[in-house]
């Protein structure tokens, strides 16, 4: 059987760790009379591959928008190093270098890679003169950019093709690669392979794995069970807008998974 | 086709000539060089002469200058019919403020002439704000919302002009900037080139640029990386308003008067030259030195038409034809680019 725990955390070898990188305690958010979140909890330590699984209208889009600063929590806190923070926009949840992949990639379509990649936090070039008209450094942004892509594996062929020319695999790279080039802390994914065929979804795992690898811990939020159990560390279900189960990934089962999101493995609720 | 899952290799940056090849901009200026040549040809003494090129450039600055404004306005996707009615208005305020309709008018001294100008600019630049708060702020449509400001400019023009063009311009001011030149090259052709080159640069080389084009292409990418896209598209009509208010300054030092009634096709034609320039009405790209090309493509053929003999007419039917086809081309080449 499975360590089903709330109130113990894990690390990624088990250990128990100190301060969470991010946390959220007792989150509400309702729309209308539909509570999207009743006070859930959410914890990731440096270094982890947290799954945040949970069946349709469990929370998990809304949890990660209260994550990411897209939307305000009506209650609750989220605290980064254990230290309380309001993130009222997602360029607050930038600066604690926090970066979100969203469903729809969130791409300007029109502008080429590179440009997608630094949209926003532009370098400039022609000195203090440039600096103030904005004077875009593409020379240095295109080769940055396409150091990025080339650390994810990422192939574009044609680096100054508009994004809207490259495959849906192509397109995803591109929004995953800026969201890894920017977050030195955390990224969260959407369901980063739903759109995805067998072998770019391998790939978009073994990308998850590298931006663990170089020190970014991920959450990964996703419907497919057995990919859940192939690279997570750990999962935090969810289940009508409460955190339910925190599971051990290793030697757990799709069994395990669906129990816990459907409510047929009842567990006990020991802190919280 | 799509890219292969397995190592790095490093992306290909094509050499400039290809991508020159590759620009829109390089194939409507060939369509240029084709008419000018024909013309040219059919009539060589009366087309192809340093005083035609002068005089077709001069009569086209105007619309330049209203041109690059209009290009970023439809890159975020947007669009201004406002242009003709805040140009008059412009020119109202201009002449007002440089006396006029007074007998102090004619003989108004720099000082006062540029009082006026700034007058005029500033008064455009307002305009400019207001679609910019109706089309960022109040959500209106920019179609509505620059129709709107369109009727309401052209109204206060007339009640601020009794409904009569205004004379008595400032010497100083229609011989030199509508009339003068520097070096044998008249002013509204070096303003009208400063403008699109200040624009071009802006819109593809600095950040200003970047986010109009991320906004025209996707607001809620931009939102997301934080781009405040009302105060970009705000800034962005204002930046219009405020050309077209200078625009309203050349057209008053031009024709030494207020053409209050002159204008109502302004929007028509800025909007033909930045469609033909190979920007695109679905907002996201676009060129100002297609535009510019685009403005002298319906001039040259206007006064080719003239100096051949044809009547005159038929611009206005060859016009309309180059728009709608302009546009339906976008449209194909979006269809087939765009990958599910």
């Amino acid at each position: 059987m499975t360590t089903l725990s709330l109130g113990t955390a894990f690390g990624p070898e088990g250990t128990k760790l100190p301060t969470p990188l991010l946390q959220a305690k007792g989150l509400i958010k309702t729309y209308g009379h539909v509570q999207a979140l009743r006070g859930a909890d959410f914890e990731i330590y440096p270094g982890e591959i947290v799954a945040l699984v949970g069946d349709n209208g469990a929370g998990k889009s809304t949890m990660v928008k209260a994550l990411s600063g897209a939307l305000q929590p009506e209650g609750g806190e989220i605290l980064i190093d254990g230290e309380p923070v309001h993130l009222n926009s997602p360029v607050d949840a930038q600066r604690h270098g926090i970066e979100t992949v969203y469903q729809d990639l969130a791409l300007a379509t029109d502008l080429d890679g590179s440009s997608n990649l630094f949209l926003g936090r532009e370098k400039f070039r022609g000195g203090p003169i440039g600096r103030a008209i904005g004077l875009l450094d593409k020379k240095g942004m295109r080769a940055e950019a396409r150091s990025a892509f080339a650390e994810l594996g990422v192939d574009l062929q044609n680096a100054e093709s508009p994004v809207m020319n490259l495959s849906g695999g192509q397109r995803q790279s591109v929004a995953v690669a800026r969201a890894v080039a920017w977050a030195n802390r955390l990224v969260f994914l959407d369901e980063p392979t739903a759109a995805l065929g067998v072998v770019q979804t391998a790939r978009v795992l073994d990308v998850v794995r590298r931006i663990r690898d170089k020190g970014v811990a991920v959450v990964l939020i996703s419907h497919n069970m057995p990919e859940v159990l192939q690279v997570a560390d750990r999962a935090e279900v969810l289940r009508l807008g409460r955190r339910v189960a925190q599971l051990k990934m290793e030697g757990a089962t799709v069994a395990d998974l669906v129990g816990a999101m459907t409510g047929a493995l009842e567990i006990e609720e020991a802190a919280s | 086709m799509t890219g292969s899952p397995t190592a790095a290799s490093s992306s290909t940056h094509l050499p400039w000539w290809r991508r020159i090849l590759a620009s829109n901009t390089l194939w409507i200026f060939g369509v240029l060089i084709a008419i000018s040549a024909v013309f040219a040809i059919l009539n060589p003494a009366a087309f192809a002469t340093p005083f035609e090129v002068r005089s077709v450039a001069t009569n086209a600055s105007m619309l330049l200058v209203v041109s690059v404004g209009m290009t970023f306005v439809i890159v975020t996707g947007g669009i201004d019919l406002s242009v003709g009615s805040v140009l008059v208005f412009s020119g109202v305020v201009a002449a007002r403020v440089m006396g006029a309709g007074t007998d102090e008018g004619p003989t108004a001294d720099w000082p006062r002439i540029l009082l006026g100008i700034a007058a005029g600019i500033i008064a455009g630049l307002i305009w400019g704000l207001i679609n910019g708060a109706l089309v960022a702020y109040a959500k209106v449509p920019p179609l509505i919302a620059t129709l709107g400001t369109l009727g309401a400019a052209y109204g206060l023009s007339l009640i601020n002009a009794n409904g009569q063009d205004l004379r008595g311009i400032p010497g100083k001011f229609t011989s030199t900037i509508g009339l003068g030149t520097v070096g044998g090259i008249p002013w509204l052709i070096i303003i009208g080139a400063l403008v699109t080159a200040a624009g071009a640069l802006v819109l593809s080389q600095t950040r200003f640029g970047r986010y109009t084009t991320a906004v025209g292409s996707n607001p809620e990418a931009a939102r997301r990386v934080g781009i405040n896209v009302r105060t970009h598209l705000l800034k962005v009509y204002a930046l219009q308003g405020a050309l077209a208010g200078l625009a309203g300054v050349l057209s008053l030092a031009y024709f030494t008067t207020t053409t209050i009634t002159g204008q109502t096709s302004l929007n028509l034609a800025a909007i033909t030259a930045v469609v033909i320039g190979g920007t695109s009405l679905f907002g996201g790209r676009g060129s100002v030195l297609g535009s510019a090309v685009g403005v002298f493509i319906p001039s040259v053929l206007a006064s080719g038409l003239i100096i051949v003999g044809v009547q005159s007419y038929w611009q206005n039917v060859a016009l309309g034809v180059v728009l709608v086809l302009a546009v339906f081309i976008d449209q194909l080449r979006r269809q087939s680019r765009s990958r599910a």
